[in-house]
């Protein structure tokens, strides 16, 4: 379980963050939507402890994750049991799609003998939909489809139980981003791992979350079930949802 | 006024840098103590930065070394003292030159490869993908490129003053008629054990210094392409220049009276 309290963050002068409360519970998938520059992203690396937040409490398992030192043994176990697929990939371009795949496998507590940690990574290339023989390849070498499915790939090969996705549909076709949603959407549920995503993809809201948090001014303006957010009531959200121009959001950002 | 606090505030930020620098120094070094290791990242450094810099070393020293030789002749004839051109040379190439053009080409080649390419890593995000991986940038990436250049410079300098000595002597006794066996001998009799030894020290602290500002001006890249171009920039700057300054106190220290 994840539990966000009061959390801010500012740089500078900008605030970024104003009070975020937010809960999910053990095994849901919960999908952070909002604007470009609303905040989506700092708020996920300040679970994942990349950047501090200015005040305010994250419990991961009822445990402070801003309190972890940088470093020590009690933040690599909370990172252990962390996934992330990035917006970009962050595939490590100087590796083939196999050592990236099986990165945490080959260094670290986790560390196992090469051949069988190159095996795990075959077994997750497939498990995403890639055949064997890419996994010898260079990140450069695939496609932006195929690089999105080594960041899954890479996001599960040491069995999670807690998911980050950002933007995973972003600069992809609609019927790849379809196939990427339905992946997400199959791990999620096979592994049990708690999942969070952010997105403005409103087709990947519906394909992957059970629950929909939506950030606008630095707080969460409306949170519940997918199933309930079509008559939400809250004009923010009905207006983020339908795309309409029209609206109490600001649309010069 | 304000031109009194322009001054201050750039007076500042310099100190501010320089403490970022020596902060971001000592947390690289003290992972030294700390496991895990990635022997076969610091490797893969020596690899690059030492072996695969031999011909750029090898090349910039001999024609330094030639002309060092030409030179001293040339001042050296205008009061008749055209036969220490071995020792010169020598002395030159060994205390100076050597330690100064292999780190400078170093900080050319190695240092802006290091810095656009940690630069890029954290633009793409690898550098947090690496952190949610559970593996320490400045473990993984800083320090074997640190230790490697620490290690390999001093290697490239040796060879470096052999090969610019090498230089001195092919133009001493194929142009400037000097006997083959006594330009050697002349220069093996006039180098003392603290001339090398100054030489081989410098060698590893111009390439630690090297490698840190790679890596520092990288891990501090802004956004963009234009954010890489200007954290290369930088390094080869920072590193060039402490790396001449590095070397005046490096030769206060060996040779002041």
């Amino acid at each position: 379980m994840i539990e966000l309290r009061d959390v801010h963050k500012s740089f500078g002068p900008k605030e970024v963050l104003r009070g975020i409360d937010l809960t999910i519970p053990k095994g849901e998938s919960m999908v952070i939507i909002g604007g470009s520059g609303t905040g989506k992203s700092v708020l996920l690396k300040c679970v994942l402890g990349l950047i501090g937040p200015d005040r305010g409490e994250i419990l991961v398992d009822g445990q402070d994750v801003t309190r972890l030192r940088q470093g020590s043994s009690e933040r690599d176990a909370f990172l252990a049991q962390f996934g992330m697929l990035f917006q970009g990939g962050a595939l490590f371009d100087s590796l083939p799609v196999w050592q990236n795949v099986a990165f945490r496998l080959l260094r670290g507590s986790l560390k196992r003998p090469k051949a069988e940690a190159r095996e795990i990574a075959v077994e997750k290339l497939r498990r995403v939909g890639l055949t064997p023989d890419v996994a010898d390849l260079l990140p450069a070498e695939l496609s932006g489809g195929m690089q999105k499915r080594v960041g899954l790939a890479r996001a599960i090969a040491a069995e999670p139980e807690i998911i980050f996705f950002d933007e995973p549909t972003t600069g992809l076709d609609p019927i790849m981003a379809g196939v990427i949603n339905d992946l997400i959407r199959e791990i999620v549920v096979e592994m049990g791992a708690t999942a969070m995503t952010i997105t403005h993809d409103m087709t990947s809201v519906r394909a992957i979350a059970d629950d929909v948090a939506m950030l606008h001014a630095g707080k969460i303006r409306w949170t519940g079930p997918v199933a309930q957010m079509d008559d939400s009531g809250d004009p923010y959200l009905a207006q983020f949802i339908t795309g309409s121009p029209d609206g109490p959001i600001e649309t010069l950002r | 006024m304000t031109t009194l606090a322009a001054i201050g505030r750039a007076f500042l930020g310099v100190l501010a840098a320089i403490g970022r620098i020596v902060l971001f120094a000592a947390e690289t070094v003290s992972h030294l103590a700390r496991p895990p290791w990635y022997p076969r990242e610091f490797m893969i450094q020596v690899l690059h930065i030492g072996y695969f810099s031999l011909p750029v070393v090898g090349l910039t020293t001999i024609f330094t070394g030639g002309a060092l030789a030409l030179q001293i002749y040339a001042g050296g004839a205008r009061f008749s003292a055209e036969a220490v051109v071995p020792q010169i040379v020598a002395i030159g190439m060994v205390r100076e030159l050597g330690p100064v053009l292999v780190g400078l080409m170093i900080a050319a080649r190695v240092t802006s490869s290091i810095a656009a390419e940690i630069a890029t890593m954290k633009v793409t995000e690898q550098i947090d993908a690496l952190v949610t991986l559970s593996t320490n940038p400045m473990k993984y990436l800083t320090l074997p490129r640190v230790l490697a250049a620490t290690v390999v410079m001093p290697v490239l300098v040796g060879v470096g003053d052999v090969i610019g000595i090498m230089g001195g002597y092919l133009v001493g006794t194929e142009r400037l008629g000097f006997n083959a066996a006594t330009y050697l001998r002349n220069t093996v009799d006039f180098l003392e054990a603290t001339d090398i030894v100054s030489s081989l020290t410098k060698g590893a602290v111009f390439g630690f210094l090297a490698a840190l500002m790679g890596c520092y001006f990288g891990m501090q890249s802004a956004r963009g392409a234009a954010g890489v171009g200007a954290a290369t920039k930088g390094a080869v700057v920072a590193a060039s220049v402490m790396i001449l300054a590095a070397n005046f106190v490096l030769t206060e220290l060996f040779f002041a009276a």
